[in-house]
């Protein structure tokens, strides 16, 4: 099923390479942050979309990452400057609300708890960072996380449950959970032959796909204690095991992956320029022995690396990317 | 593509060595035959190879090489900088360094490393 994406508009405004994009969860806004130190808000106004407002002053180093509340008030920024800070929009204007300290060096990534009251974050100090939200509006440190022998690049929370992904430089993925008192380390995804940059969950959460330096993905299935499958699982604990390995579409790094939670697909952004995307397709044993085709190749995708791609939470097919040329892209994918 | 390369060799030539009062041409580290140009992928390649199997500075010169190109290319270029295999114990974990662009941004950020860098890309009086 070969299907195209279709450029809607480029997004300028950024002096400096563009790390990460982020939607918010109503779809209506995107964040973007980069070397210019700066957040940038954009939102739609007619039919194209147009820069709503900059956020600036809040660190004094790269901003690698942000990420939105599940309600969408909030939106948390992970800095070079070994801080994150947390925006609440709720009086109409973005207002920096707090300044997390705490990580020894460049924080990676941040992300928010389904639930908003969690939040995550990882750093190069090789340590994860869990974060309680108080009824106040005030941060404060549930658990310090070692596992990672190596800086650790992202993370990601499950999309129902307050599970934890993380992946790093160590070449492995974690997860975590909240053990009657403390947070543990519950599950090592083994199997990629370099850094990994990302991981995203499926829809339901039973999938976890992973994307990194060895310029491959790699989709695990997770097998809960009880499985018919007779995967084993010791200390009644789900295991996950890698189903499907997808590889020889990009050439350089997969800094970036992006599961679409209404359409299933699976986009990709790379080192080489390029966007992928992936679409499930009918297998005999879709659990066990899941099949992906190829979908869109977009060579040229940005001029430059291709740092973050995202689907829009709530209009199928729409896309965002961003890149080392300092852009940002939002694509629509096409059937043809 | 002749021109690429000629030039590119005098841009890396002119590096100094973090340690010694010479250039990394006059100490070996980079050769002709280690730059590979590929004009129309985009790509280059170098690989350079440390003074000596332990040298402590063999990631700085590495970085000092990468900046240098990502300074000097056209941005459409890939940059790939790797130590000559066999030459240095810590090759891998070297060679991994230098490929992660997210240490290389933050490395440029950090002041006091990129004073250094700056001192092996600096002209030195010569004489």
């Amino acid at each position: 099923m070969y299907q195209s994406l279709k450029e809607i508009q480029k997004l300028s405004g950024h002096t400096d390479q563009v790390w990460c994009v982020s939607w918010s969860p109503s779809g209506t806004l995107l964040a973007s942050c980069g070397g210019d130190k700066t957040i940038r808000i954009w939102g739609k106004e007619g039919d194209s979309w147009v820069c709503k407002s900059v956020l600036t002053d809040a660190h004094t180093r790269t901003i690698r990452a942000v990420a939105w509340s599940p309600c969408g008030q909030y939106l948390a920024a992970a800095s070079f400057d070994a801080t994150t800070s947390v925006w609440s929009r709720k009086s109409g204007e973005f207002e920096c609300l707090a300044t997390l300290e705490g990580h020894e060096n460049e924080v990676k990534c941040v992300g928010w708890a389904c639930t908003g009251n969690l939040l995550a974050t990882c750093a190069r100090d090789k340590s994860v960072w869990i974060w309680e939200v108080t009824a106040d509006e005030e941060f404060e440190c549930a658990s310090v996380l070692s596992t990672h022998t190596q800086d650790v690049k992202y993370v990601k929370w499950h999309p129902t449950s307050e599970l934890l992904a993380s992946c790093s430089y160590d070449d492995t993925v974690r997860l975590y959970r909240e053990a009657s008192d403390d947070w543990e380390s519950c599950a090592m995804l083994k199997g990629h032959s370099s850094t990994v940059w990302s991981v995203d969950f499926d829809k339901d959460g039973h999938r976890l796909v992973s994307a990194g330096a060895d310029a491959s993905l790699k989709i695990w299935q997770e097998y809960e204690p009880g499985n018919t499958e007779g995967v084993s699982t010791p200390d009644n604990i789900s295991v996950w095991k890698c189903v499907c390995t997808l590889g020889g579409h990009h050439e350089r790094p997969v800094y970036s992956v992006s599961w679409c939670a209404l359409s299933g697909r699976i986009a990709t952004a790379s080192g080489d320029d390029s966007l992928c995307v992936y679409q499930e397709m009918p297998a005999e044993d879709a659990k066990n022995a899941p099949k992906f085709d190829i979908a869109v190749r977009q060579r040229g995708a940005h001029s430059e690396d291709v740092n973050c791609v995202s689907w829009n939470p709530v209009e199928e097919g729409l896309l965002a990317s961003c890149s080392d040329d300092g852009s940002i892209k939002v694509w629509q994918v096409q059937k043809e | 593509m002749l021109f690429v390369i000629y030039s590119k060799k005098d841009l890396i030539r002119v590096i100094n060595d973090p340690e010694h009062p010479l250039t990394l041409e006059e100490l070996n580290v980079v050769v002709e035959s280690n730059i590979k140009v590929d004009d129309d992928k985009n790509n280059v390649y170098v690989e350079f190879v440390p003074t000596i199997p332990h040298c402590s500075m063999a990631t700085l010169i590495g970085l000092s090489i990468r900046v240098k190109l990502l300074r000097s290319l056209p941005p459409r270029f890939k940059v790939d900088v790797k130590i000559a295999p066999g030459t240095h114990e810590s090759e891998l974990a070297v060679n991994k360094q230098l490929a992660d662009k997210e240490r290389v941004a933050a490395a440029l950020e950090n002041f006091h490393l990129l004073e250094l860098v700056n001192q092996c890309l600096s002209k030195r009086a010569t004489g």
